[in-house]
């Protein structure tokens, strides 16, 4: 194992410490408490996002904090969810009396560890909704697996959610429209390597060259099935049928696209595949309104990527188009 | 001398620290076929969390060790191992009688009380691959015992063997819950690091009742 690291026990307080120098003025981080949350929270009269989850995934939860999308994040230990302590004490730092929104992936652990917090922050009166994201469709949504898990989506329902409360949406309506962003979306991801926790030190598995990881997560699990590598253009088809089967979507519907790489993707690729992804949709008469390729949800040094297709209306693309200002995504503000 | 008392709960709570410590590579290598390979590191920072509360307390129920441990636990592991196995032990505490000391009967409802939590919490059930597949063994072979009127010794070791066995035979299982559920069929195969820590924790208790 290679990384940038002094102690692997140390890397995600240390990485805390990092995002706190480098964005003071727009972000405070309680080292105590372990969460990251806007300098000028809480915001009286105005619905409070929280969201969290382990940490590898940067800039998702911490890089998504500030004006237009969450007001808090809790970051856990790597590829681990947070503690039900981290999320009270995020909840009741942003509470602007308004109410707040959990944001939560769908993965065994983050539901235990924010329900036992959401019951916490009621019994200290403050109003939880959760807005759970369950979008990859990789995973069967059935009674045999923990359900489908959230991935790409998370993004956009920050994004969408959290320009809704800043204009001043009530509590049941940012919620309301959190859901409509996840039930409207589907992801799917591929790895061509596994991802290094510095706990472990070695790859979370192994994979013969000419091989990839079909229907991967993003916690360095192995996925659904291991395939030869074929062209981008196969893949990409392959994954959008497997999105738009689950969430299908009309001759002049709209959409947002996601190419998100799992973080050790060359932008160089994700531009090539966010191409094949156009034309694939262009085909079908799909409208792509707006789009976003990088790196925004990733699975530490993981090679791979994610394609999320959101089918949107008018006044989800107006709140995608809101100003947000956060460490990792940022326009018109 | 009474069967369960805090002497023998704190005893109990340092010897699975100890076994977790021992284990973390086993139950990290386990979850890295099928999860996410974090179960030992977490544990470990969990239980060596618990085991710096036992230093630092003074306790005045056997039932409180527990309740302490459990919040502990939940405080400080994070994931699902976390919230299921400090919900067992809060549950566990909860349902010993106040006091010093417990019987052996009182210890066999709060065991199943443990597992019950864990069941409502995870909702899994047996066959699921995991926690649930060696604790339920574990606590029925642990009634058993004490239902024949065995010493907690025979009842301790009984459960972890039950919990062994419980344990080796999710191998062939697919998973329904948790992260490892993700893989379908690929799950086949593998021992659960879930249902392998429950061992090591039935094992501490076996190891710190042996005569």
């Amino acid at each position: 194992m290679k990384k940038f690291i002094n102690d692997p026990n140390d890397v995600v307080a240390e990485a805390l410490a990092g995002i706190a120098a480098a964005h003071p003025g727009d972000l405070r981080v309680d080292t105590a408490g372990q969460y990251i949350c806007r300098a000028d929270a809480p915001r009286s009269g105005k619905v409070a996002l929280v969201s969290g989850g382990g940490s590898g995934h940067e800039p998702l939860h911490g890089g998504f904090v500030g004006p237009g999308m969450l007001d808090a994040a809790c970051p856990g230990e790597v590829f681990t969810s947070p503690v039900p302590d981290q999320i009270l004490a995020a909840t009741k730092a942003v509470d602007g009396g308004a109410g707040v929104v959990h944001v939560v992936k769908n993965y065994t652990g983050d539901v235990m560890n924010f329900q036992m917090a959401a019951e916490l922050a009621a019994d200290e009166g403050v109003t939880v909704e959760t807005v759970l994201v369950d979008d990859d469709v990789a995973v069967e949504n059935s009674t045999w697996t923990a359900g489908r898990r959230g991935t790409g989506a998370t993004l956009l329902v920050e994004k969408i959610a959290g320009a809704l409360a800043e204009e001043g949406g009530k509590l049941a309506e940012v919620a309301a429209i959190g859901r409509e962003v996840n039930t409207a979306s589907g992801s799917f991801a591929y790895a061509l390597t596994a991802g290094t926790t510095p706990a472990a030190g070695r790859p979370g598995f192994d994979l013969p060259d000419d091989e990839i990881e079909v229907g991967v997560g993003i916690h360095g699990e192995p996925g659904r099935r291991r395939e030869k590598l074929r062209p981008a253009r196969d893949l990409v088809r392959s994954a959008l049928d497997a999105i738009l089967e689950a969430k299908p979507v009309a001759d002049g519907d709209q959409v947002i696209v996601l190419v998100n790489g799992l973080g050790g993707t060359p932008l160089l690729e994700l531009y090539l595949v966010y191409g094949e992804v156009a034309t694939v949709l262009a085909e079908r008469g799909v409208r792509i309104v707006r789009r976003l390729v990088g790196n925004y949800v990733t699975s530490l040094d993981m090679a791979g990527l994610s394609i999320t297709v959101t089918r949107v209306t008018d006044e989800m693309v107006r709140l995608w188009d809101a100003p947000v200002r956060t460490p990792g995504l940022r326009w018109g503000a | 001398m009474p069967d369960v008392d805090v002497a023998l709960a704190t005893a109990w709570l340092r010897a699975a620290a100890d076994a977790v410590t021992a284990d973390a590579d086993l139950l990290t290598r386990l979850d890295s076929a099928i999860g996410d390979g974090d179960h030992g590191a977490n544990l470990r920072r969990g239980f060596t969390a618990v085991v710096a509360v036992l230093d630092g307390s003074e306790f005045a129920g056997v039932g409180d060790v527990f309740v302490r441990a459990g919040a502990t636990l939940i405080s400080k592991v994070g994931g699902a191992s976390g919230p299921l196995y400090g919900s067992a032990l809060r549950a566990i505490g909860k349902a010993l009688p106040p006091g010093e000391s417990a019987d052996l009967a009182d210890l066999a409802r709060a065991l199943r009380a443990g597992l019950d939590a864990v069941s409502k919490l995870g909702g899994a059930a047996p066959g699921d691959k995991t926690i649930v597949d060696a604790y339920g063994p574990a606590v029925a072979a642990f009634e058993d015992a004490v239902a024949g009127g065995a010493a907690l010794p025979e009842a301790a070791a009984g459960a972890a063997r039950a919990a062994g066995d419980g344990a080796r035979a999710t191998t062939p299982l697919t998973a329904r819950k948790g992260r490892a559920s993700y893989l379908g069929e690929r799950s086949a195969g593998h021992q659960d690091p879930g249902a392998t820590s429950t061992w090591l924790l039935f094992q501490a208790l076996a190891d710190v009742t042996a005569p």
